[in-house]
């Protein structure tokens, strides 16, 4: 059996906080720089040019491209036939986002009771981690460093199954609507729809790490994405609710089947800073 | 696009009563941090009959929690966060003489009849630019609530710090007339 030992994977979490929240992936920044040839409003133009050249800077000094370098959610997927040796997962996942955050001078933003005394933990630990056993002996990681302006725009409801395609296309939209320039748009709009209460929410984040406006893979689906995407931008909320006609570059759906009597529908927005990075080991 | 005004913080009550909203600024001078712990905490001194760290007359704040310096940087990225989680505490500060606030995302009534009120304006800096405002920050110190980390008031001397006005001393709001001009229906 193949093992692989903690201590590559604290290396490998440390190196991907610090590549994630200073270096946004090629295909976001290309539809960044769609949405500038797009848009008409003068304030809009100016801030996505703005935001460009943020990416831009961050990328060529090693700097966050946004100061809330957000709390490190990292999806796992461990291969059955791969032995983790040396300490636990959680441990080395943990490990690397200290490491990570400090050496790489990212802001810690995470407080260790919720309600009560709210202290920050000073090392942006622990990470929010959501591991997956598949076939294969390889570890792949993710790293999504979320921020908290546009998590707390987020939204779930338990739609009937009546409420159909309607319901969903109506709470899509009136949840963007409602969020306005809170979620620094241009934003990506993660959408779960199907399974159960938890597993839509989980899929409304893992939409957006999808590569940036790629569509579903099934058609009807794809349509969805893309009426969605017009609708919104029907809004005239624009580069962070300034008014104009980018308000989201792309709308990603996740789906998966549901019980007879519901239809969840979750949706996580993501601001512009729409970052990830991953590797296998 | 009008002309890009030049301000010194602290600001003056001319200077606000001058900006209208959509007008494009640049803030030179000096300016303090604060967020959601930072202003708990001001809130509750005042409630306590304390005195405050900082004296607000005129006074910008800035909506922001900066990632720490690297080494040869005087503050790390340090873009605007949502102004809308302080709505609670602002009409207090108003009233002590706040003159100014930067962050970013609408304001509700409240914050706005105050501002009507007291004289006072709220600009939009750009969300997500974290590291090309932090050029604009030539000094920053802790002046209170260290223990905070990265919630701490910082006084930060600012030359040429790009915002939007977006709500002006009169009540007139871009957020709503700007989207009014794109929205279709």
């Amino acid at each position: 059996m193949r093992e692989i030992d903690v201590s590559k994977i604290s290396d490998a979490v440390e190196h991907l906080c610090i590549q994630a929240a200073c270096n946004l992936g090629q295909d976001m920044e290309q539809l960044i720089k769609t949405g500038l040839e797009r848009e008409e409003s003068d304030f809009g133009k100016n801030i996505l040019q703005q935001i460009v050249d943020n990416v831009e800077l961050a990328r060529r000094e090693t700097v966050p491209m946004c100061q809330d370098t957000g709390v490190a959610v990292v999806f796992v997927e461990v291969g059955q036939d791969l032995h983790i040796v040396g300490g636990s997962l959680q441990a080395a996942i943990n490990e690397g986002v200290s490491r990570g955050y400090t050496k790489g001078y990212l802001r810690k933003s995470v407080v260790a009771d919720p309600l009560f005394q709210r202290n920050n933990t000073q090392d942006n630990t622990p990470a929010v981690i959501h591991q997956e056993i598949v076939p294969g002996d390889k570890l792949k990681i993710m790293i999504v460093p979320k921020g908290a302006g546009s998590e707390n725009m987020g939204a779930l409801k338990m739609l009937k199954p009546a409420e159909g395609l309607q319901g969903v296309k109506d709470f899509v939209l009136k949840t963007v609507i409602e969020a306005g320039g809170n979620p620094c748009p241009p934003i990506i709009v993660g959408v779960g729809i199907g399974g159960t209460m938890e597993k839509a929410t989980l899929l409304a984040k893992k939409a957006l790490t999808r590569k940036a406006g790629e569509p579903h893979p099934s058609e009807k689906y794809a349509q969805l994405e893309e009426e969605l995407l017009q609708e919104i931008n029907k809004s005239g909320i624009g580069p962070q609710g300034l008014g104009g006609r980018v308000t989201a570059l792309a709308v990603h759906i996740e789906d998966y089947p549901t019980h007879i009597a519901t239809l969840p529908v979750a949706i996580n927005l993501n601001c512009h800073a729409a970052r990830h990075a991953e590797v296998i080991l | 696009m009008s002309e890009i005004k030049k301000l010194t913080a602290p600001l003056t009550k001319e200077t606000v009563e001058n900006l209208r909203a959509g007008d494009q600024v640049f803030i030179s001078g000096v300016i303090y941090t604060g967020r959601d712990a930072a202003h708990k905490r001001l809130v509750q001194a005042l409630h306590e009959g304390k005195t405050l760290p900082v004296n607000l007359e005129g006074q910008v704040i800035y909506y922001v929690g900066p990632c720490p310096a690297k080494p040869g940087q005087v503050i790390g990225s340090c873009g605007p966060t949502t102004s809308g989680r302080m709505d609670s505490y602002a009409p207090t500060l108003l009233e002590l003489g706040l003159k100014g606030m930067v962050g970013k995302g609408p304001r509700n009534a409240s914050v706005i009849e105050a501002m009507v009120k007291n004289g006072a304006v709220y600009f939009a800096a750009i969300g997500g630019a974290g590291a090309i405002i932090a050029n604009s920050v030539k000094k920053a110190e802790v002046v209170a609530y260290p223990e905070l980390g990265p919630e701490a008031i910082y006084c930060l001397e600012v030359e040429d710090f790009p915002c939007i006005v977006v709500i002006d001393s009169l009540g007139n709001n871009l957020y709503k007339t700007g989207v009014e001009k794109y929205k279709i229906d």
